[in-house]
């Protein structure tokens, strides 16, 4: 057992890589949907193309292979990746095309007579979806998207693979150190749990404050504070 | 409300004699649709459209249930676009633009943009935007479109909600108001753009019995105190005869017959309008 | 860069024996997916609370986690308490348990999507619990999730790749030993993607043509 807990702080570290891995593929992964989310509905059939094709081949192929791409066979092109690179691209690709479905989805969701009320009130095509739709949008695709960013987590254990210092990597050293593969596997298995509530909580919080116009009636503290807000200027939509 | 068959072009020829004249191109004209033809897949709702509407003038459209009205307004408003023809808004072509040589070329969006700018609407449904409250309802556009100040902008905003007799909901959202009340903002979310023409599309047809006479009266008042150019389509015959200087009765993408309400209420000429003006008033 | 046909040819063989390992991995682990999923998704409305808790704990304790780590685990950490598994039937067992917690959330929405009248009807047939899902709920809910259900089979064609991590022979466990033995990479991974279309595309058709089917109906 102290073998165990003695190995806990290099569980740990494993666990800030793991952590940092998916924030900066989350962040990747939401740069790519949206836009391509967005400019699946296109107009223009080439530009729905080539965000389809995006989608069609991420989705298409696994994780896995993305990221063995990435890292073992980009080098023989001359293109040389550093684990983390390759991780959080291959991560952050991926995840992003999933959510470009989710996000294309919810853009649909959304009633036409919304986008007919902006443009008959002249807005431009760029704040029709800015300011109407995506808004509205943003509602329906948050529970999704919370179930693909904890999705996110889990594939991030697949950089153990390509030599990353991340839990399940640690877990497989710590292992071949010390033994006890039931406790560091129960443990590591533990701390990913822990890790998916916490981003599982977090978008409840943000599902709740993004979809305060759907509430019940407001108090008139708040009301008082948007009005406020309102003839000053600055609130967030 | 009773609504009556939609029948095809085919199965019953247009009564000619009943459509007046086109009228002679005044310069003044606020509005104008010249042979405009519209149709979807098989279906034609609008067949050689020719209307014309003057500054300041209140127009009702009435007819049957699917006989094209809604699509005049969309097509006013550029939510849909003519198969051929021209229509004109203020003088200046609607969809399309002059180039170079004088010929007429499909406008771009700029051009849109800019004819926009002349109109506005207010739909069955209301539209307003759920997650906006009512003041900012009013003030987003005219923010983001009008590039005026968010001060001026609520300023207009409380007016109008003041207008409409909806001053103390200004911080509410849309989805805790009555179906009334959301039709009252919308009217005034169109009104603070301060469009040369209003397209009404059956305001109150989506509304409950009891809700229907609040958004009446408001227009009413306004068509009796604005010299905006309106074009209303209604299934509401007292309110047409109050409020408009012209009614046009519309069936079968065709106008059958136009003129003051007067006359069309009390003795209309064609048949159709006689029928249908049963059908409703019946009701 | 260069890529050789000879290699290709070379590799290709053991490359489409593997192929056939991944395709009976993915579709026992699929089997005992649906199978499982039913199963959580009717303890999910069991009569008693503390069945449905432990349930809900469970599935989103197996949820949350990676298959990856669940595979070691199974493989790794199972032996020692004397239950020693082949590689395959431990990866078919991961991989239908981690996916048998998505179905029952397929199932549960088919379930749901059950009008209450036709419950009510039962219930006024007297017919006992038992008949009213096997003979009433059931028969309506499955039909209507196979295409999602489908969608779920796909899923986990992508993921057999990771059953590699415990050395099921597979295809691109099989990529992964010939490449460190040549330290060739581009033939075998390349290969591998194309096997991974061409596994996974026929079958998106197949679902997408049921889906349509279905609703059709
Ligand atoms: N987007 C569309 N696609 C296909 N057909 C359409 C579309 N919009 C309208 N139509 C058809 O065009 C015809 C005219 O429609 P329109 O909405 O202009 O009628 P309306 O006079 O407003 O009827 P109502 O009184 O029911 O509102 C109808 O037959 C309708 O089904
Ligand atoms: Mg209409």
């Amino acid at each position: 057992m102290d073998a165990v807990l003695n190995g806990l702080p290099h569980l740990f570290r494993g666990a800030q890589v793991t952590v940092e891995i998916t924030i900066l593929a989350a962040i990747l992964g939401a740069a790519m949907a949206f836009p391509m989310g967005v400019l699946r509905l296109s107009k223009r059939r080439l530009v729905r193309t080539l965000a389809g094709a995006y989608v069609e081949f991420f989705r298409g192929t696994s994780a896995l292979v993305q990221l063995f791409w990435l890292f073992f066979v980009l080098p023989l092109a001359g293109i040389k990746l550093d684990p983390m690179t390759a991780g959080v691209l291959a991560l952050g690709l991926n995840i992003g095309a999933y959510g470009a479905e989710v996000v294309r989805g919810a853009v649909q969701s959304v009633p036409h007579g919304q986008v007919e009320a902006a443009i008959a009130l002249n807005m431009t095509e760029m704040q029709r979806m800015r300011r109407v739709v995506i808004p509205q949008a943003l509602v329906a695709m948050l529970p999704p998207l919370g179930n693909l960013a904890i999705e996110l987590l889990k594939l991030t254990s697949l950089v153990s693979l390509i030599t990353l210092h991340d839990i399940t990597f640690n877990a497989q050293t710590l292992r071949e150190s010390v033994g006890h593969t039931t406790e560091i596997f129960a443990a590591v298995l533990l701390m990913y749990f822990v890790l998916a509530s916490a981003i599982s909580v977090g978008m409840r919080a943000l599902e709740r404050r993004v979809g305060r116009w759907r509430e019940a009636p407001l108090d008139r503290s708040r009301a008082a504070l948007r009005q406020l807000a309102d003839t000053m200027g600055g609130v967030p939509a | 409300m009773t609504i009556l068959k939609t029948t095809t072009l085919q199965s019953d020829p247009v009564e000619r004699q009943a459509v007046p004249d086109p009228t002679p191109m005044k310069a003044s004209d606020m509005v104008r649709f010249r042979q405009v033809n519209k149709r979807f897949g098989e279906t034609v709702v609008l067949r050689d459209l020719d209307l014309d509407v003057a500054p300041a003038e209140k127009v009702a459209v009435i007819g049957p249930s699917g006989s094209g009205k809604t699509t005049i307004l969309r097509l006013l408003m550029t939510l849909e676009q003519p198969d051929s023809g021209t229509i004109e808004v203020d003088g200046e072509h609607l969809w399309h633009k002059a180039n170079k040589r004088g010929e007429l070329i499909p406008a771009d969006e700029k051009h849109l943009r800019t004819m926009r700018t002349h109109l506005g609407m207010v739909f069955q449904h209301f539209n307003l935007f759920p997650h906006m409250s009512v003041l900012r309802n009013i003030i987003e556009p005219l923010v983001r479109v009008r590039g005026m100040s968010r001060e001026e902008a609520a300023t207009r905003g409380r007016t109008l909600l003041d207008m409409v007799g909806l001053a103390e909901k200004e911080c509410a959202y849309p989805g805790r108001l009555s179906g009334g009340q959301q039709q009252r903002v919308a009217i005034a979310r169109a009104l603070a753009m301060e469009p040369k023409v209003m397209l009404f599309d059956e305001v109150t047809s989506a509304l409950d019995p009891e809700l229907v006479g609040e958004v009446l009266s408001v227009l009413r008042e306004l068509a009796q105190q604005t010299d905006m150019t309106m074009i209303f389509v209604t299934h509401e015959m007292r309110f047409a005869r109050e409020v408009a200087d012209r009614v046009v009765m519309f069936d079968q993408g065709q106008i059958v017959e136009q003129g003051p309400p007067c006359e069309i209420f009390k003795d209309p000429t064609s048949p159709r309008t006689r029928a249908f003006l049963k059908a409703v008033l019946e009701h | 860069m260069s890529w050789s046909w000879e290699f290709t040819w070379e590799i290709l063989p053991e490359l489409a024996k593997a192929a056939l390992v991944t395709i009976e991995a993915t579709l026992l682990g699929s089997v005992l997916a649906m199978v499982i999923g039913l199963v959580v998704a009717l303890l999910r409305r069991s009569h008693s609370r503390l069945v449905r808790g432990a349930t809900i704990a469970v599935t989103e304790f197996i949820r949350r986690t990676p298959l990856l780590v669940q595979l070691y685990f199974v493989f790794f950490a199972l032996p020692a308490y004397g239950v020693t598994l082949s590689p395959l039937v431990a990866g078919v067992l991961t991989l239908g348990f981690h996916y048998g917690t998505y179905t029952a959330e397929v199932y549960r929405a088919g379930i749901d999507s059950v009008p209450r009248g036709q419950w009510e009807a039962a219930k006024a047939l007297n017919l006992p619990r038992r008949r009213i899902w096997s003979m009433v709920v059931l028969p309506q809910a499955i039909p209507a999730v196979i295409p999602a259900l489908g969608n779920y089979v796909i899923g986990m064609f992508k993921e057999t790749p990771l059953l590699s991590g415990i050395a099921v022979i597979e295809l691109l466990n099989q990529a992964k030993l010939i490449s460190s033995e040549t330290y060739i990479f581009l033939e075998p991974i390349t290969l591998v993607g194309v096997f991974f279309l061409l596994l996974s595309y026929p079958s998106a058709i197949l679902i997408r043509r049921a889906e349509a089917r279905i609703s059709r109906r």
